[in-house]
């Protein structure tokens, strides 16, 4: 079959039902994808045998009940698969290969699907343009010198290039919708404990959350559907009946209340940002929905917040790259406390040792107090403005991003301008709710630009169907030239 | 606020993070401007409010203190970079 990669996963899973494409013919559509892909760097470790060992076995047995039948996938590199060496983009962990699967990944394994390779992203999630990882940075398909964004940077090319039907990120600051928006995708990241996080390299525990990453908004509620679900292993994880989240889809959004805050219009936003903005007001309005002028008053506090607070969350989790238990080791320094020093000098790379030595600053003595207490009190100020708000809407419509994608190595030597980019997308995981970004329309440049929708505490289904609603009304077509393959 | 060097020589030995001159140089750098830019906080007061330390509504899932994994030493060892049958090996601590 042509260009069977093309398709969305929704049409995919159907072709596969309907017996039209046998998987194996699929897997291998995406393997020889996959290997004229490379100039991308999307892939860090590549799973092509385990891809059509799995997929003969699934033709010879189809299981035709499942969501994910017989589908091939690709994840971010920080979801621990069993037998397939799982890095975070990071030296440190560059031939670690976890002899247990992360609970998401084994979720949509037996919905059918199966592991077709493991997808670059900033190293430890830690970076807004996948410039951080260890194994290089990534390409956007869209352009061949522009970055994809991160940290789930190499998810969104490969999704981007039809490299994988779907995949999915993490996302801690915003490392699901801001490489979405910056590859004309859709990126969802759910409730804080709607998806478990037990089996995926820590970051900041409170803020981390793994979500889905699609070509279509249908896509996006079938694969949450399938990854998400209580889980006994994460203590955090919310335990609830699993939702039907592609069944419930709808394009019928008359009379939600969407909330449209005053704060997230920033001083030197372009204006084709505005303007998509409007684009996406518009056609809200037009299909039933009321817009409502809201304000969030904190949202300017919200980057230092998150600067603070996940930063000192990182450098407790990632104390425990001592050089002993697993990963690397130097082979520099006489005493234990020099091997700690070197192996943790050498393994890792300079914006995660930049952020470990800001989280040890915030939560040394004497410094603790000012910083480290003083952001959470504003994040519960940060979480009662959304509470405030969720009062009186149904969901919040904002930018997903202050600008489109930029030029690789633009920003690469600037911390803080690189940090703005999260601007719209860190508050909603101070405030652990659901926000997803879907492609509205692009810039001046012809780049993709996606707007994000913010909802309440397990308003996934609320912000799929607007974000439905959107996708339909707003004419957004991927128009990906295989530059790369040439 | 300004993050001298002694300070970021002092934070990487809490971190157990080796750095040459330079590299502490470039840090100081970069940390005195982020630390600039969170400094920001301090224009709200805050006097009155509790700090969030979870954002989860309810307080976490306790269970019965009962073993439920284990026996699994060889496998915990696999990833080691230096071990043996037993043990990780690490550096001498005591002479």
């Amino acid at each position: 079959m042509q260009n069977i990669t093309k398709n969305s996963l929704t049409e995919i899973v159907n072709l596969i039902k309907k017996k039209e494409i046998k998987s194996e013919e699929l897997t291998n559509a995406y393997i020889d994808n996959v290997k004229k892909g490379k100039k991308l760097n999307s892939f860090i470790t590549e799973s092509f045998d385990n891809a059509l060992t799995k997929s003969k076995n699934f033709d010879i047995k189809p299981n035709y009940e499942l969501l994910l039948p017989g589908i091939p996938l690709a994840v971010k590199d920080l979801f621990c698969t069993n037998g397939v060496r799982t890095t975070a983009g990071s030296k440190m962990l560059e031939n670690f290969v976890p002899n247990y699967e992360s609970t998401i990944t084994s979720k949509l394994w037996s919905e059918g699907a199966f592991l077709l390779g493991k997808l670059n992203c900033d190293e430890y999630a830690m970076g807004s343009s996948n410039e951080t990882s260890f194994f290089g940075n990534v390409v956007n398909p869209v352009k061949e010198n522009i970055v994809p964004g991160g940290s789930s940077g190499g998810s969104a090319s490969a999704l981007a290039a039809d490299l994988t039907p779907a995949t999915i990120g993490t996302d801690t600051g915003g490392s699901i919708r801001q490489p979405a928006s910056f590859t004309g995708t859709v990126g969802l990241k759910p409730t804080y404990g709607l998806c478990s996080r037990w089996g995926i390299v820590a970051f900041a525990s409170s803020l981390d959350q793994a979500g889905p990453m699609t070509k279509t908004v249908s896509d996006c509620a079938l694969m949450l559907e399938a990854m998400s679900g209580f889980d006994q292993k994460d203590s955090t994880s919310i335990d609830r009946k699993k939702e039907n989240y592609s069944k419930k889809l709808t394009q019928n959004i008359k009379g939600l209340k969407i909330g449209i805050p005053k704060e997230y219009r920033v001083d030197g936003m372009p204006n084709e940002i505005e303007e998509l903005w409007e684009k996406g007001k518009k056609i809200l309005k037009e299909e039933g929905a009321e817009i409502i002028d809201i304000s969030l008053p904190h949202t300017e506090y919200a980057l230092p917040t998150y600067y603070i607070v996940a930063p000192a969350e990182a450098s407790s989790n990632l104390a425990r790259y001592d050089g002993v238990k697993y990963g690397f080791r130097s082979s520099k320094g006489s005493s234990l406390i020099e091997m700690y020093e070197n192996t943790r000098s050498e393994g890792f790379g300079d914006e995660v040792k930049r952020r470990i030595l800001i989280g040890t600053y915030v939560l040394s003595s004497g410094y603790y107090d000012a910083y480290y207490i003083k952001a959470q009190k504003v994040r519960q100020l940060i979480k009662s403005d959304f509470d405030n708000a969720f009062t009186k809407v149904d969901a919040i419509l904002t930018p997903s991003t202050p600008s489109a994608a930029f030029k690789i190595g633009e920003k690469k030597n600037d911390p803080i301008s690189m940090y703005l980019n999260d601007i719209f997308t860190v508050p909603a995981n101070l405030a652990g709710i659901p926000a997803m970004s879907v492609p509205v329309g692009r810039d001046k440049n012809n780049l993709p630009l996606g707007l994000q929708l913010i909802g309440k505490p397990l308003g996934e289904q609320t912000l799929l169907n607007l974000a439905f609603s959107m996708e339909c009304k707003s004419n957004f077509k991927q128009d990906i030239i295989k530059w790369w393959e040439k | 606020m300004f993050i001298d060097k002694d300070k970021i020589k002092h934070t990487a030995k809490l971190a157990r993070i080796s750095l040459d001159e330079k590299k502490v140089e470039s840090l100081s750098k970069d940390l005195s401007n982020i630390f600039n830019f969170i400094e920001k906080l301090n224009k709200i007061n805050t006097d009155k409010i509790s700090p969030l330390t979870s954002i989860l509504d309810r307080s976490l899932r306790t269970r019965e203190d009962k073993v439920t994994d284990g026996g699994i030493r060889d496998k915990i060892l696999e990833n080691s970079p230096n071990k043996n049958e037993e043990f990780f090996i690490v550096p001498k601590v005591i002479e």
